[in-house]
């Protein structure tokens, strides 16, 4: 089975906030959740699959279900870290596809500027071995780009151009945490976190979420937004492997992008747009290779002198800001990254940084910790007319 | 600056022998019956081929740096975390310690030196530059 145009996305939402002191954290979701659907012109009533992740507080489905009020015939809490939004699209499509709902909403949110939050579940096989190494995910993506250039000779500098790219978009974004445009320069010159990643190699911190609806076709063409269709999509993990596959420069994108491409029946060269996780600017460039959009070991040079820059470079990205300048709702931006795909899909993205024509686009992430245990998930989404 | 605290582990049935062996300094890992094939960290079952026939093997405690970055915020920082590529094969994670974190780098080798955590609880492997 194809999920190819199984499904479509009708209703996107980000939350504006990116700080979020007196809003409870179940709230926040049904805010998105409220977005989303009118976006796409329907209602909570409309709802009959419902997805989210650890994010969500309480029992995950069984508690947010209750209180948002819904009356869903589908359930699923798929967590892959942060890209898990990216994963819960083409879960909803093959919910669809096998005839388990016709409307599904997955909504993220939470507040940790606002209130402490517990990210992971302890108890997990290798806390033992692992959590007195006192690993953060600096080090460990830091240890990704420290072998990155030990093998291919990559610097600083390009690193730095992921984030100076995403500056240049996040300008445009009234709601982007940090709007401000920075040099290579500035980057380089930020404080050192942890080799060799700066303060500004690294995402924000905020409260927030957002929320996405994905329906059945039918459903897509009654309604009066833009057909936004699943055109591919694709997942994987990736870990040590008892200390034997380690290879910090490869990320299970290697996996996910083409099993994506395959399903959709496109080539990187084809994609106007690219969504692309930057927890890091390391996230950034190791994905870009894994999706293809250049050979591994070439996304320095491919990064770099603006070539992500919207207008100007050959693959505009992040054109929201990103997670590295605009918002990384509760260390999660697998969905930001969906919303802004579809932005541009529907034209609707700010004017300054909107891809002419953009009819073909990716949305990839990466969850979890890149140089230990990771999830990937990408998604190729088309804008038919 | 700091010390870090180092969590303690809590030995299991399934890894009992491997916390014994650090209270002992001796840096264990696993090996399969079926497949040959070595793995940290250590498990009941092989993760190669899932053969539940592993066995216990004493490494010589040595290896060579891997990647390694040094986290220069918080409690305890500057303080460097690596994988170390032990001479028998699997990748350890770990931090490299008792020297300057900014004269590490890739390819350097180093052996292991066990630290002690709290309440008497197991020490725990880490890995300092071993000087050849
Ligand atoms: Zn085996």
């Amino acid at each position: 089975m194809s999920l190819r145009n199984a499904a479509y996305i009708a209703g996107a939402f980000e939350h504006p906030t990116r700080l979020a002191p007196d809003i409870s954290t179940p709230q926040l979701h049904a805010e998105c959740a409220a977005g989303a659907l009118a976006d796409a012109g329907l209602s909570l009533q409309d709802v009959d699959g419902y997805f989210c992740a650890t994010d969500a507080p309480g029992f995950g489905p069984i508690s947010m279900i209750d209180y948002l009020g819904l009356d869903v015939r589908h359930a699923d809490s798929t967590e892959m870290g942060g890209c898990t939004y990216i994963a819960h699209v083409a879960h909803a499509a093959q919910a669809i596809a096998a005839g388990k709902c016709k409307v599904a909403l997955i909504t993220l949110a939470g507040r940790p500027r606002s209130e402490s939050v517990m990210r992971f579940r302890p108890g997990a096989p290798e806390q033992d071995f692992e959590q007195w190494v006192g690993l953060t995910n600096h080090t460990s993506y830091g240890m990704c780009a420290v072998r990155h250039m030990h093998e291919f000779g990559t610097t600083s500098d390009q690193l730095a151009w992921i984030k100076v790219a995403a500056s240049h978009h996040a300008q445009h974004n009234e709601n982007a945490m940090l709007p401000k445009v920075v040099t290579v320069e500035e980057v380089l010159e930020s404080p050192m976190i942890a080799d060799p990643l700066h303060r500004l190699d690294c995402c924000v911190t905020t409260d927030g979420g957002g929320a996405l609806v994905v329906v059945a076709p039918e459903i897509a063409k009654s309604l009066s937004r833009p057909l936004v269709a699943l055109r591919g999509a694709g997942e994987a993990t990736k870990g040590p492997s008892g200390g034997l596959g380690l290879d910090l420069t490869v990320s299970a994108a290697a996996r996910s992008g083409p099993a994506a491409f395959a399903e959709a029946g496109v080539r990187p060269a084809d994609i106007k747009y690219a969504s692309v996780y930057d927890s890091f600017t390391i996230t950034v460039l190791i994905q870009l290779e894994d999706l293809g959009f250049c050979a591994k070991g070439g996304g320095g040079k491919f990064v770099a002198d603006g070539n992500l820059i919207s207008g100007t470079g050959k693959l505009p990205f992040n054109t929201d800001g990103g997670g590295l300048c605009s918002n990384h709702p509760m260390f999660r931006g697998g969905i930001t990254k969906v919303i802004e795909a579809v932005r541009q899909l529907r034209g609707e993205a700010h004017p300054a940084v909107q891809v002419p024509n953009c009819d073909l686009a990716v949305a990839t992430g990466i969850g979890g910790s890149l140089g230990a245990r990771h999830g990937a998930a990408t998604v190729i989404l088309e804008r038919q007319s | 600056m700091s010390e870090r605290t180092l969590t303690a582990p809590r030995p299991n049935p399934e890894t009992q022998a491997f916390w014994d062996g650090a209270s002992n300094g001796v840096l264990k890992i696993k090996s399969c019956g079926a497949c040959s094939r070595p793995h940290y960290y250590p498990r009941a079952h092989c993760p190669h081929c899932g053969s539940p026939d592993t066995g216990w093997v004493e490494t010589r405690g040595e290896g060579e740096i891997h990647s390694v970055s040094v986290m220069r915020r918080g409690e305890g920082a500057p303080f460097a975390v690596a994988y170390v590529t032990l001479a028998e094969g699997p990748a350890i994670l770990t931090n490299i310690v008792d020297c300057d974190p900014d004269t590490l780098a890739v390819g350097q080798k180093v052996r292991v030196v066990f630290k002690p955590t709290e309440d008497g609880a197991p020490p725990v492997p880490m890995f300092t530059p071993s000087g050849d």
